[in-house]
């Protein structure tokens, strides 16, 4: 049986917020629940979607086959099935799982009896999802400018919006998101390896506690946030990360057209140069 | 449901400074008086300080002090020493490195030398403090994989700033300091060396970062979630496997199959964290050396996307002989 040694009497009833006890087991591991049915339909069905776009396109691996959205001139309308029509179904099977999946997640944080931060992080993650395949397009005004599902395809995407865009670097969001996601990993960096340091400290010593991770980190950089903290500012970190993408890809295009670097000339612009400049 | 989300601390319980396990003496001692702000106590702790300093902490503060001084000064040089359109032009100023012709050599200071003397420095500092990483671990009988996480750090600065460039055999391929030219240096490379998405090892990368967020937006949220358990007393739960640990994993077991342990779940982060700019640093330094564009070494490899034709086929201008190689 795939359980833990520990793990029957946590295996209780309860704490579904859909079907009762209909759906209250598990398969394996796997906890399944309304949601895990519904998770698993939605990837179902979007996976043989995906299968049947793959047979169909001239794409030899996987790593060149790309399911694109439909053409601009579909705008905000339904497109063949063969023109992007196929990527909208399969937006919405995705969608449609990754929301079973955080209600699914709720369930099982309801049966430990712990918080919610996974399920709210996770649905941080699927907005930004939807920030490029919905919302955007929908202020856009055309499915078109979603991003293609495909490997080396979503990549030509990517670089390919931030050419429009000039040079995707001067965007604030992105600066933002990036220094973010970078700080992310400093962060965890030095957290992974301080619990590691002190669980692991070498032949002949013995293990540390808190008492000695705060001291190093007192040591190191004069401040530490403490066992509890480091936690809550990983998670915003990481949060924050995907938060400031969310803005970058929302502001490009409907609130800025033009090349980023053109954007920074309010800067430069700001009337605090004036005076002091004619003085 | 918000009173258990632990998103701040609502009790502070305001104990005597804890100036830190005692050090051997003979040592030099840790300074300053400890402050404690109320601010910071929602989120963590509230004690700031004291700090250790000693001789190698004060070495790499004073060097990474000079590389900065010897980058805004010559940053303030560039706009004719006035303090006013410094500000105004900041974020558009930089220090280059010296031009191709140069190669390794040693430039004059105002064409390339103040740029090597501020990476001597910067790098010295880097050193410096990497030396405090490691001894301030070791005096404390901890581990030192904090000193080796930096090191990989340090790596992909060396691989940028030092072995890239002479490999290609110019510091001019390193990157400038300053803000705007350094994100113009990055776009620039990836254009030069046909689409840096087409490298293998910039894909890795950016899983690697991405997969650091998610890692911790992931270990986060769950010693949160099993915080009313104590959960984030992690050593103990390593040592002594509570409740909470055992919470934090069914909690992964059941969602996606497959949980860490409360010690593996840091080990996951921390190889995460050095793989990012370890293989970063790969890609770096193959740009150039070993692969001169990385979207034809793609077409080579067959992984390209086809594109339909929308518009009249045109002739890629790096391919046209006598062009840029």
């Amino acid at each position: 049986m795939a359980m833990l040694d520990f793990e029957r009497k946590y295996r209780v009833r309860g704490g579904t917020l859909i079907g009762g006890s209909l759906f209250d087991y598990w398969v394996g591991p796997f906890y399944v629940g309304f949601f895990g049915i519904t998770a698993f339909v939605f990837a179902a069905l979007g996976i043989a979607l995906m299968f049947t776009g793959a047979i169909q396109s001239p794409a030899t691996t996987l790593w060149n086959l790309n399911i694109e959205p439909p053409d601009l001139s579909v705008g905000l309308g339904v497109a063949p099935y063969m023109e992007g029509g196929l990527w909208q179904v399969i937006s919405l099977c995705a969608t449609g799982a990754f929301i079973s999946w955080a209600l699914r997640e709720v369930e099982i944080c309801n049966k430990l009896g712990i918080g919610y931060q996974v399920p709210i992080a996770f649905s941080v993650a699927i907005f930004a999802y939807l920030c490029l395949v919905f919302i955007r397009p929908l202020l856009m005004g055309a499915w078109g400018h979603g991003f293609p599902y495909g490997i080396l395809g979503h990549l030509d995407w990517v670089s390919n919006v931030g050419y429009q865009y000039l040079h995707w670097h001067y965007n604030p969001g992105h600066m933002a998101g990036i220094s973010f996601f970078f700080v992310t990993c400093f962060a965890l960096a030095l957290h992974g390896g301080l619990i590691l340091s002190a669980a692991n400290p070498g032949k002949g010593e013995k293990v540390k506690l808190p008492e000695h991770e705060n001291t190093f980190f007192r040591d190191f950089i004069g401040y530490s946030i403490g066992p509890l903290g480091i936690h809550r500012l990983g998670l915003f970190l990481a949060l924050t990360a995907v938060l400031t993408s969310c803005v970058h890809i929302l502001i490009a295009g409907p609130l800025w057209t033009r090349g980023w670097p053109e954007w920074w000339m309010w800067w430069p612009k700001m009337w605090i140069w004036i005076a002091p400049a004619v003085s | 449901m918000a009173e258990y989300q632990s998103i701040f601390t609502r009790v502070q319980v305001r104990a005597p400074a804890h100036l830190g396990v005692p050090l051997a003496e003979g040592m030099s001692q840790r300074v300053g008086t400890p402050i404690f702000s109320r601010v910071l106590g929602w989120i963590g702790d509230a004690q700031i300080g004291p700090i250790y300093l000693g001789f190698f902490g004060l070495a790499s503060l004073f060097s990474g002090f000079i590389a900065v001084e010897i980058i805004g000064l010559n940053m303030l040089a560039s706009v004719d020493w006035n303090v006013w359109i410094f500000f105004q032009k900041f974020f558009w100023l930089g220090l280059e490195p010296p031009a191709p012709e140069y190669g390794l050599s040693i430039p004059p200071l105002n064409e390339g030398g103040w740029w090597i003397t501020a990476g001597f420095f910067l790098t010295l500092s880097l050193g410096l403090w990497w030396w405090r990483t490691y001894t301030r671990a070791k005096a404390l009988g901890l581990g030192t994989h904090v000193a080796w996480a930096w090191t990989a750090a340090i790596w992909l600065y060396l691989a940028l700033g030092l072995i890239r460039p002479a490999l290609m055999g110019a510091w001019s391929e390193a990157p400038p300091f300053g803000i705007f030219p350094h994100l113009d240096w990055t776009a620039a490379f990836s254009i030069r060396y046909g689409n840096l998405y087409y490298c293998p090892f910039h894909m890795l990368t950016i899983a690697f970062l991405y997969g650091s967020a998610l890692l911790f937006a992931m270990h986060g949220a769950t010693i949160l979630s099993v915080s009313r358990y104590g959960g984030d007393r992690e050593v103990e739960q390593i040592t002594d496997r509570g409740t909470a640990a055992e919470r934090a994993a069914l909690f992964w077991r059941w969602t996606i199959g497959f949980n860490a342990t409360m010690e593996s779940i840091h080990r996951w982060g921390w190889w995460f964290a050095i793989l990012t700019p370890l293989s970063g640093s790969i890609g770096i330094i193959l740009t150039g050396t070993a692969v001169d564009n990385w979207f034809l070494w793609g077409e080579k490899h067959g992984i390209v996307p086809f594109i339909p034709d929308i518009l009249p086929p045109g002739s890629d201008p790096a391919l046209v002989s006598g062009g840029t190689q």
